[in-house]
């Protein structure tokens, strides 16, 4: 335990130093005008950093696997689709989209009720392998994504264009309007989220288990996927869907510390995200100046991972 | 289903896909051949039917060599990287000569789809687990990741809106002299035909296939590089289009079984069949426009592989 809190506090020594270097690099002339708005790009890789660690190690962990995340099971699609399915229905300046908080509520009922279904159908029944699973959950998400594409083609095009505005998000285009909330709701949901962590440790035994141990396990699944879904539909909302990168860190915190709590395994991937994402993000502007996006890069490194993980699984399976 | 109701579905779907457009022509308009009409329908309606139905039944039959060639009805152009590796080899090829020629681009992408899927096959020899749902995934995941390496070097050579043309697989723009490229594949569904049963036997691997006096290697090779050729005419002249050769070939497998000297009329026919259905709902849609058809398979195709893979896990093995 006591060797997991140094590494702890390295990671998060490494993670402020990657925040000054990002803040500071190269920062001639304009500091007023360029501190603040790097801080603003760092405070929303932090928030996204830490709900999409958070959001990832726990379905992981109710769905006993390592390997299925919840955007590649498509839950961050669904924003879109919902998004998309607003603006045809309803049009741009229907109360809809009009209220952002109307809007952002819709969307996050929409993607809890998608992850309970899926949960009901596909986990719970126990009945797929796991590789089933996950090629389900990519034909889904492409499927949500082309059927997205289908529908913004029949917009018209006015309307298509503040679709896009509100959909368009990437680390470099980030939403600061919504930084500010974003906070807030990842503050609360981990106020809230963090008297279920023990239940989480308790739960990775397995249902029986946990059920035996006075974990009211049903309850608990419900708890976790609609917190998930809340911090998933938030970072969607802020950066934009970022496939592999819950799987990369979620991983990476369970190799490096070597435990079953939560607690650790949460702030660990959350530490390992800011790294990544703070660190990735100098890295592409600064020394390679490159003009990639980030999400390319993570895209391709997750995409690598991914295989050597499957080809690990599938050694042990065979 | 008997081929010939799938032949009259083709021709019936055929002279509708040759009436609806932008411009209203009727058949009656084609018996004055100098008339505006008649020659849109020569330049652009006649191509694009064409090029419809020589893409629907090329994709299909790649997708049906590489299942048979693999044993594994989930591998297709699509889920083992062929059609990505196409796109980066004419990306490469753009990026090496500034004004990359027709030629080279032919040349590049054929090399690097038969490249990519080469390599996609050795390593699927070297997995050991062969789940039939395994192996997609990989494939599925290798073509992501050379497509990210594609928009990596878009990005850095300010080609994205570039690449986003063929990434769009659409008819829209097929005319006559824009498409002719794609007869190549006809010769390559030919000696599909004529090499079917090969195909058949290499699928049941190496040693057995030798044993029966066939020239392993040389066969794989042939196949592999029948499919590289039909999905570069398809990626060049019309886009990429997701889908078509793993669904078709599977669903003429579920009604007719596995003999592909019988599934291959059925399989070019329901290819071009599904394709021109598609094409004509992108295009009635949203009349006068038109919705590319790589969205229109994209979303019936993904639905009827998400079927297939809810209640068909035994039928894979």
């Amino acid at each position: 335990m006591r060797s997991n809190i140094v590494k702890l506090i390295v990671l998060a020594i490494i993670g402020i130093i990657c925040i000054l270097l990002y803040g500071f690099y190269d920062i001639k002339g304009g500091f007023d005008y360029a501190f603040p708005r790097r801080m603003m790009r760092v405070g929303a890789m932090v928030v996204t950093g830490f709900a999409i660690a958070y959001s990832t190690v726990v379905f992981q962990t109710i769905t006993h696997n390592r390997i299925l995340t919840p955007s590649i099971m498509g839950i961050d699609s669904m924003y879109e689709v919902v998004q998309t399915l607003i603006f045809f229905f309803a049009g741009s300046s229907s109360i809809w989209v009009v209220n952002q908080y109307l809007n952002f509520t819709t969307a996050l009922a929409a993607m809890i009720l998608f992850a309970l279904l899926l949960y009901r159908t596909i986990f719970r029944a126990d009945k797929y392998p796991i590789y089933l699973l996950l090629l389900m959950g990519m034909i889904i998400g492409t499927f949500l994504g082309s059927s997205v594409s289908f529908l913004q083609v029949l917009i018209d095009p006015v309307e298509y264009l503040s679709l896009q505005n509100l959909l368009f998000a990437s680390f470099t285009r980030i939403k600061v309007e919504l930084l500010f909330i974003a906070s807030i709701i990842l503050l609360i949901s981990f106020i809230l989220g963090y008297k279920l962590l023990h239940q989480l440790d308790v739960a990775s035994l397995g249902r029986e288990n946990a059920i035996n141990l006075g974990v009211n396990y049903d309850r608990l699944v419900m708890q976790v996927l609609v917190l998930s879904s809340v911090l998933i539909a938030t970072s969607t909302a802020l950066v934009g869907p970022i496939t592999f990168f819950g799987l990369i860190v979620a991983n990476l915190s369970y190799h490096f510390f070597a435990t079953y709590r939560h607690s650790v395994l949460i702030l660990g991937a959350g530490l390992f995200s800011v790294i990544a994402l703070v660190g990735g993000q100098f890295l592409v502007e600064h020394v390679f100046e490159f003009n990639t996006t980030l999400s390319v890069i993570i895209n391709f490194v997750g995409g690598i991972y991914f295989i050597y993980l499957l080809l690990k699984e599938s050694r042990a399976a065979g | 289903m008997r081929l010939w109701v799938l032949i009259l579905a083709a021709i019936i779907l055929s002279f509708i896909s040759l009436f609806i457009g932008a411009i209203d022509i009727k058949p009656a308009d084609l018996l004055d051949w100098d008339s505006q009409q008649a020659q849109i329908f020569l330049i652009s309606r006649v191509p694009r039917l064409l090029a419809i139905i020589l893409a629907g039944a090329g994709m299909s039959i790649a997708g049906l060599i590489m299942q048979s060639l693999s044993r594994n009805k989930f591998v297709s152009p699509t889920t083992a990287g062929t059609l990505d590796a196409a796109k980066l080899g004419i990306l490469i090829s753009i990026l090496l000569f500034s004004q990359a020629a027709y030629m080279q681009k032919i040349i590049f992408s054929f090399v690097f789809a038969f490249a990519g899927t080469i390599l996609f096959m050795q390593i699927l020899d070297r997995i050991k687990f062969k789940d039939p749902v395994f192996v997609p995934l990989i494939g599925i995941m290798y073509g992501n990741i050379l497509s990210s390496i594609t928009t990596f070097f878009a990005y850095e050579g300010d080609l994205i809106q570039n690449i986003n043309t063929w990434l769009m697989g659409s008819f829209m723009l097929i005319i006559s002299g824009r498409y002719e490229l794609l007869y190549v594949s006809v010769p390559a569904i030919i000696l599909a035909y004529l090499y079917a049963n090969k195909f058949t036997v290499a699928g049941m691997g190496e040693d057995f296939a030798k044993n029966l006096g066939l020239s392993y290697k040389a066969v794989l090779n042939l196949g592999l590089i029948l499919v590289a050729i039909i999905s570069t005419t398809v990626v060049l002249t019309v886009g990429v289009i997701p889908y078509l050769g793993l669904i078709v070939p599977n669903i003429v497998s579920i009604y007719m079984g596995d003999n592909l000297r019988k599934t291959i009329p059925h399989t070019i026919v329901l290819g071009v069949v599904f394709l021109l259905i598609c094409d004509i709902i992108g295009r009635v849609v949203v009349y006068p426009y038109e919705i590319p058809v790589n969205v229109t398979v994209a979303v019936i195709g993904s639905l009827l592989f998400l079927i297939m893979l809810f209640r068909g896990r035994a039928y894979a093995k």
